[in-house]
């Protein structure tokens, strides 16, 4: 008789077998990429992005990422609640890797033997091999290494997909993140004008499904597998019972809120692996939005809110004008404000009067 | 019109507690007292006074300032609940159908949460009724006096800059995540949260507090200290614990009622106190009956 995670990793291999059959060589001169500089990158959690260069400095390179999963036990809202997580590198998100047009990404994924299930990755950014999926099916104290040539500018997501029922189960678990592909002269205006950031913040919205007991209260797990069966039929109503930005209600606000100061120009990423959500920041614009993050095609400008499709990251460059507390929501005000989707920026700097002002402070109606 | 039973058993229910409402009357009437309540352990506070911080949003010359701090008094002996009302003493309220089921799960000798305003109201008047004592929700000076080292005020981001309104916000926004306060939601045992100077127990603990003090927007005059003018909203009254913060009246669950950053009220509940020379009370000793009486202690 299969236990319970033989069972669960019957499905994940008959899967992987499926992909290898469709899994086309990537590699065009095995020669040519070989005799390419290299660099090692070391990945950063969100909302924080590794050092990166927004105009490339020389020729194409091979870029050197590593990341281990971790199933791990992770609190996503106030009242304590646990999520059997699962995650690349540790955080919900996993990391934004930055690389450049025609620069390849070489990404080796460990799965430590302290896991219990198989994962791997697809990165939308990718071309074959079900985005590397079918090439990257680690088990607990397996490694792979992926190589895949960004041919595509702009902000994709990357998820676990191991295959089947596995597939939105790993995702609504923790295990999405993003990429972005810069142009090798950086990013652009409307015009073709370019146009840079100073501070660059990745956000990864989830949506997560965790199951109640009788008395309405959120059951708490052993291990991930445990919640497999429950979890699955509160997916199946669509209703997520959180819809947080970095892994938890609140990740982003208070001592953790995202700075900047007036006149700043900042770039933020977002990335929805799952559902659709509608990002706003609450008192500032979309300067100019990468609303499907691909940044061949020229960004919308002065957007108020802007759509990110579920399976998708866009981007959004704003320059701060005011200073204070902006939220920054998925604008379902009730996804926002009662499931997790807010973050805060706290900008320093000199207020506008001529933007905004106080004519005249609260009073008695005039009669 | 078709027959709706629904509709017909609601009606039925309605008229079945009105007409449990005129026994009560007519009990009362008649001497024939309903049991009386285990009223809980009181302590009776002495006169006094003592600097305040006033409650509400203050303006002077147009713009936002810190809340001035009065020297207020009390000036005859407060009697206020040792420990928060419990889910217990609220669970009798519910069952004489005087009181909506609160939202907490919790049961016996933890205070009741999950309460708004109107609930707490309704247990005041419900239990007047069933003692014959004036019980109600203490004012925001009532309670702070019966707080006293315990006692927050606003998490205030102090006077603003008429140039920048963005620094106060900031400020308090700062001062706030500096708090670095944990949510802690889970409410604990009467008891749990210890004893203050005053002899009440759970002062600022994890359950904040409704009073009876309306939310307000005053002008301050041109001594900074008295109010020139001010607007009440009283469907918006202040409630008290680890910091001070406003409600609406009809939230039960502070979290998703207040527009606080991070430290939203982790739970909501009340104490009540009595007025000494209460109508009811008066009239039931006049009647020569007497009832369960409070153990009190006096302090100062």
């Amino acid at each position: 008789m299969l236990t319970r995670r033989e069972a669960l990793l019957g499905s994940v291999l008959t899967a992987a077998a499926a992909a290898a059959v469709v899994a086309m060589p990537v590699v065009a001169s095995a020669a040519e990429v070989a005799s390419l500089p290299r660099e090692k990158v070391t990945l950063v959690a969100p909302p924080f992005v590794h050092a990166h260069d927004q105009v490339a400095k020389g020729g194409p390179k091979v870029v050197e990422f590593t990341m281990t999963i971790e199933e791990k036990p992770m609190i996503i809202d106030a009242d304590g609640t646990q999520l059997n997580a699962m995650t690349y590198n540790g955080s919900i998100p996993g990391p934004l890797m930055v690389v450049h047009q025609d620069d390849y990404i070489e990404l080796t994924l460990i799965n430590p033997e302290t896991n219990t299930l198989a994962h791997n990755i697809d990165f939308h950014a990718a071309t074959g091999a079900l985005g590397g999926g079918g090439l990257t099916l680690v088990n607990p104290g397996e490694q792979v290494t992926l190589r895949f040539k960004a041919t595509r500018t702009g902000t994709f997501v990357y998820h676990c997909a191991p295959g089947g029922a596995m597939i939105p189960w790993h995702v609504v678990s923790g295990m999405s993140g993003a990429v972005m592909i810069l142009p090798r002269d950086g990013l652009k205006d409307d015009k073709g004008k370019p146009v840079r950031y100073d501070r660059i913040f990745y956000i990864g919205e989830n949506d997560f499904y965790v199951p109640r007991d009788e008395q309405g209260k959120f059951k708490k797990y052993e291990t991930a597998g445990d919640n497999y069966d429950d979890t699955v039929k509160v997916m199946r109503g669509l209703i997520p019972t959180h819809v947080v930005f970095n892994g938890k209600a609140g990740s982003l606000t208070g001592d953790n809120a995202m700075r900047a100061k007036v006149g700043e120009t900042i770039l933020i990423v977002h990335s929805q692996a799952n559902r659709d959500t509608r990002p706003h920041l609450i008192g500032g614009h979309g300067d100019f939005v990468w609303e499907q993050g691909k940044f061949a095609n020229p960004p919308a400008k002065d957007l108020e809110t802007w759509f990110i499709r579920g399976g998708s990251a866009g981007s959004a460059l704003y320059t701060f004008r005011q200073p204070g507390i902006y939220a920054y929501v998925n604008h379902n005000l009730i996804e926002a404000v009662e499931l997790g989707a807010t973050a805060h920026f706290v900008v320093d700097g000199t207020w506008d009067d001529d933007l905004m002002m106080q004519v005249e402070a609260p009073k008695p109606i005039a009669s | 019109m078709p027959f709706d039973p629904v509709f017909t058993f609601g009606t039925t229910a309605a008229a079945a507690l009105i007409g449990l409402g005129i026994t009560h009357a007519l009990d009362r009437a008649s001497l024939e007292f309903p049991p009386p309540v285990a009223v809980s352990e009181l302590v009776v506070l002495g006169p006094g006074s003592f600097e305040h911080p006033q409650p509400g949003e203050f303006l002077k010359q147009n713009h936002t300032v810190a809340a001035p701090v009065v020297q207020e008094t009390i000036d005859a002996p407060l009697e206020i609940m040792k420990y928060q009302v419990s889910v217990s003493d609220y669970g009798l309220c519910v069952a004489d159908g005087a009181c909506k089921p609160a939202d907490s799960r919790k049961i016996g000798n933890v205070p009741v949460t999950g309460v708004s305003h109107i609930d707490a109201e309704a247990y005041a008047t419900w239990l007047s009724a069933r003692t014959g004592e004036a019980w109600r929700l203490p004012t925001d000076v009532e309670w702070a006096y019966a707080a006293g080292e315990r006692f927050k005020g606003d998490i205030d981001g102090g006077e603003s800059d008429p140039n920048n309104p963005a620094r106060r916000w900031l400020t308090q926004y700062r001062q706030e995540a500096a708090l670095g306060r944990k949510p802690d939601p889970e409410p604990r045992a009467q008891g749990a949260f210890g004893t203050n100077s005053k002899g009440l127990s759970d002062i600022a603990g994890n359950v904040w507090e409704w009073t009876s003090t309306c939310y307000s927007h005053a002008t301050i005059g041109s001594d900074g200290k008295r109010t020139a003018s001010s607007i009440d909203n009283c469907g918006v009254h202040a409630v008290e614990g680890f910091h001070r913060t406003y409600m609406s009246n009809f939230i039960r669950d502070g979290k998703s009622g207040g527009c606080a950053v991070g430290t939203p009220p982790d739970n909501l509940g009340f104490r009540l106190v009595r007025d000494r020379t209460g109508f009811f009370q008066t009239t039931i000793r006049s009647l020569g009956l007497t009832l369960t009486a409070a153990e009190s202690r006096v302090h100062e």
